[in-house]
């Protein structure tokens, strides 16, 4: 048993552990909380597989962004969640055939990863993955060059994700000044300050 | 591989040390310092008045906004690190279809601009 | 002969890990203590005053005198807070802060752990760090800190967009992630012109200013605007929670420093072609980078907020954005600096 067999079951265990939880907790901040561990363990096993860019990006993109979005949403929307509760047991059995389905999904690549015939052929010819090229090179040279297409759709999708989320949340409010930091620094001075000779005792 | 998660190590020992320091520090404070609440002094502070609700309020949408824009930027970003590492690699071929791809992202951002949902009120 | 062989390939380098850990952490937290003494000294002069000069010589024991007093206080838990998360909140800002350390190569060879996406980590980790101060709003259950925890985050990953984009930046011209390999390509015939800081001049500024955003520091330090949030998500904290908030954002801004140094300032190289390198350059590279940050928070006015989102993303972002499309067509067009072969 060496240091990352020990290590794979830590993550392995806390990842369930903290999945398991993110659906039983009571308050649902407590559940983005422990969504993150999930997500922290699942870095971890990547990690351990070898593949630090992947790892390092599950922290940046999922931890330091999505979860800051469900934490937002949490905080923001005032849902009842004791009701929410309440009507759990009627998306139980949906819930547990999506698992169910998900679950066989994952055995089908498992399957043909470790069992297939051809399975070490298959793996050296999906991941060329050369001794002395560190992980994110590799990726590197790959995406930009053999999978532009998927690159650029995925540009394509981000654009679309962007556009949506403006269509849809932006609702300016009426009346409200904004500052125009142009208009502010090209402001004259004979535009703005008027000077008039006060005679004495005439007042303007 | 194995240099690999070699040097890994050290950063989940360090973790465990920072976590256990912290730890230690706050039960520090438990064990010396002395602890007499009373309902004034745990009360949430208010600037003198009594809270008359829950604190945790719903707030603008704003927020929301800018947290899924920084989504986008953030997978953007996460796009161009390889690209960067692998400069050297991908040639004139890569070098422009990053240049694409960023492109389309400015139209985004020029249309968020537009729009202004940049805009802060 | 087994046990040998657990003691020599598992026990021993285990122990010198943890040796350099600690090591690392005690420079840390010792150096912490004279930084947040010079950070109070620098402000001292430029209001003319005194400033601390009782504790010790100088006052250079203040900090530890401090220390000793958190230590002492009564712990207070407002009535609404979640106990869990209220303590969980300054346990991961200094948790956070502290292990972005373990990649920082403070000489040749000098690093905890050399992994191949060093810088990936600094950004993950510095990303992470919106969770102490979002926790610690929510958790308070009261109103000023929830709304400076709000703020904060919305702060923290406005400007978190333009650090990355600088980040790739300079990876253009170094083709590594690793930090060692970004100083050693930094190493060059004309000391410290050689350094990116010149190829970078106009990213390397940003960097500086969307550092101090980062961390929360003045004129950037909304969250905790004493005017009119009081002190933002710190407000219910006392005693050593308190401390580690502190200690965890005193730690972010040296690693700010710190990254700065290693980024564009050639990390532990001298400037001077001929004198010997070593970690007393890294030292003192990264605190005169500290020094700016205190004379910055000294002599700079504190912005408005829609102001702040404002230069995060309509100025700092277009720019980056741009300087990482002029960079690379300067390296893909073989300008010197910025082409690596």
């Amino acid at each position: 048993m060496t240091v990352a067999t020990l290590a794979f079951y830590l993550f392995a265990c806390t990842a369930i552990a903290a999945g398991l939880m993110t659906v039983l907790a009571r308050n649902p901040v407590h559940s983005v909380l422990w969504l993150i561990l999930a997500f922290f363990s699942c870095s971890g096993l990547f990690v351990l597989v070898g593949a630090e860019f992947v790892a390092m990006l599950l922290a940046i993109v999922y931890v330091g962004a999505v979860a800051v979005l469900f934490l937002f949403v949490v905080m923001m929307l005032d849902v009842d969640f004791a009701e929410l509760r309440a009507g759990m047991s009627d998306y139980l059995p949906v819930g547990l055939l999506i698992g169910l389905v998900l679950l066989i999904q994952l055995g089908l690549v498992a399957g043909q990863w470790v069992f297939a015939d051809a399975a070490p052929e298959l793996r050296t010819a999906v991941a060329p993955i050369p001794a002395e090229v560190e992980n994110t090179r590799a990726l590197g040279r790959l995406i930009y060059t053999d999978y532009v297409l998927l690159f650029q759709l995925a540009g394509l999708v981000l654009l679309v994700a962007m556009i949506g989320a403006i269509v849809l949340t932006l609702r300016h409010k009426a009346g409200i000044k904004r500052q125009d930091v142009l208009n502010q620094i090209y402001r004259e001075r004979h535009e703005a300050v008027e000077l008039k000779d006060v005679k004495p005792g005439q007042g303007l | 591989m194995e240099d690999l998660l070699r040097e890994y190590l050290p950063i989940l020992i360090f973790l465990a040390l920072a976590i256990g320091l912290g730890l230690v520090l706050i039960l520090a404070a438990v064990v010396l310092a002395v602890r007499r609440p009373d309902p004034e002094k745990i009360s949430a502070y208010e600037c003198g008045f009594n809270a008359f609700d829950d604190a945790r309020m719903k707030f603008d949408v704003r927020f929301y906004l800018v947290s899924i824009l920084f989504i986008i930027f953030d997978l953007e970003v996460a796009f161009l690190f390889p690209w960067a590492v692998a400069f050297q690699d991908v040639g004139l071929f890569g070098f422009w279809s990053m240049m694409i791809f960023l492109a389309v992202l400015t139209i985004g951002f020029a249309y968020e601009w537009k729009k202004g949902a940049l805009e802060w009120e | 002969m087994e046990d040998a062989g657990f003691w020599t390939s598992y026990a021993l380098p285990g122990l010198i890990i943890l040796l350099q850990c600690l090591v690392v952490t005690v420079c840390l937290l010792v150096s912490l203590a004279f930084l947040l003494w010079m950070d109070r000294k620098v402000w001292g002069a430029v209001q003319l005053r005194k400033s601390i000069n009782v504790v010790g010589p100088f006052g250079l024991l203040q900090s530890f005198a401090d220390f000793l007093k958190f230590a002492m206080k009564e712990i207070v838990v407002p009535a609404g807070a979640d106990k869990t998360v209220f303590f969980l909140a300054p346990l991961i800002s200094f948790v956070l802060a502290t292990i972005a350390w373990a990649v920082v190569p403070f000489n040749a060879g000098w690093v905890v752990s050399d992994i191949n996406v060093g810088i990936l980590f600094i950004f993950a980790v510095s990303s992470l760090e919106v969770y102490g101060v979002i926790m610690g709003g929510w958790a308070s259950n009261s109103k000023y800190p929830f709304l400076g925890g709000l703020r904060s985050a919305a702060q923290m990953i406005s400007y978190e967009v333009s650090i990355g984009l600088i980040i790739v930046g300079v990876l253009i011209t170094t083709g590594s992630l690793n930090l060692t390999r970004i100083v050693e390509a930094q190493d060059g015939a004309y000391g410290l012109f050689s350094w990116y800081w010149l190829p970078h001049f106009p990213v390397m500024i940003m960097f500086f200013i969307s550092a101090l955003a980062e961390t929360n520091r003045p004129p950037f330090d909304l969250p905790e605007a004493e005017s009119e949030l009081v002190a933002g998500y710190q407000v219910e904290y006392s005693s050593t929670p308190y401390l580690l908030f502190m200690i965890g954002e005193y730690m972010a801004i040296t690693l700010m420093c710190a990254l700065m140094t290693t980024l564009f300032f050639g990390g532990w190289l001298s400037p001077i072609p001929g004198l010997p390198d070593g970690i007393f350059w890294f030292t003192l590279k990264t605190v005169f980078f500290f020094f700016m940050f205190a004379m910055v928070k000294a002599v700079v006015p504190r912005f408005r907020y829609d102001q702040l989102m404002r230069i995060g993303w309509k100025v700092f972002l277009p720019l980056s954005l741009g300087w990482v499309v002029i960079a690379a067509g300067l390296a893909q067009y073989g300008v010197p600096g910025y082409a690596r072969w």
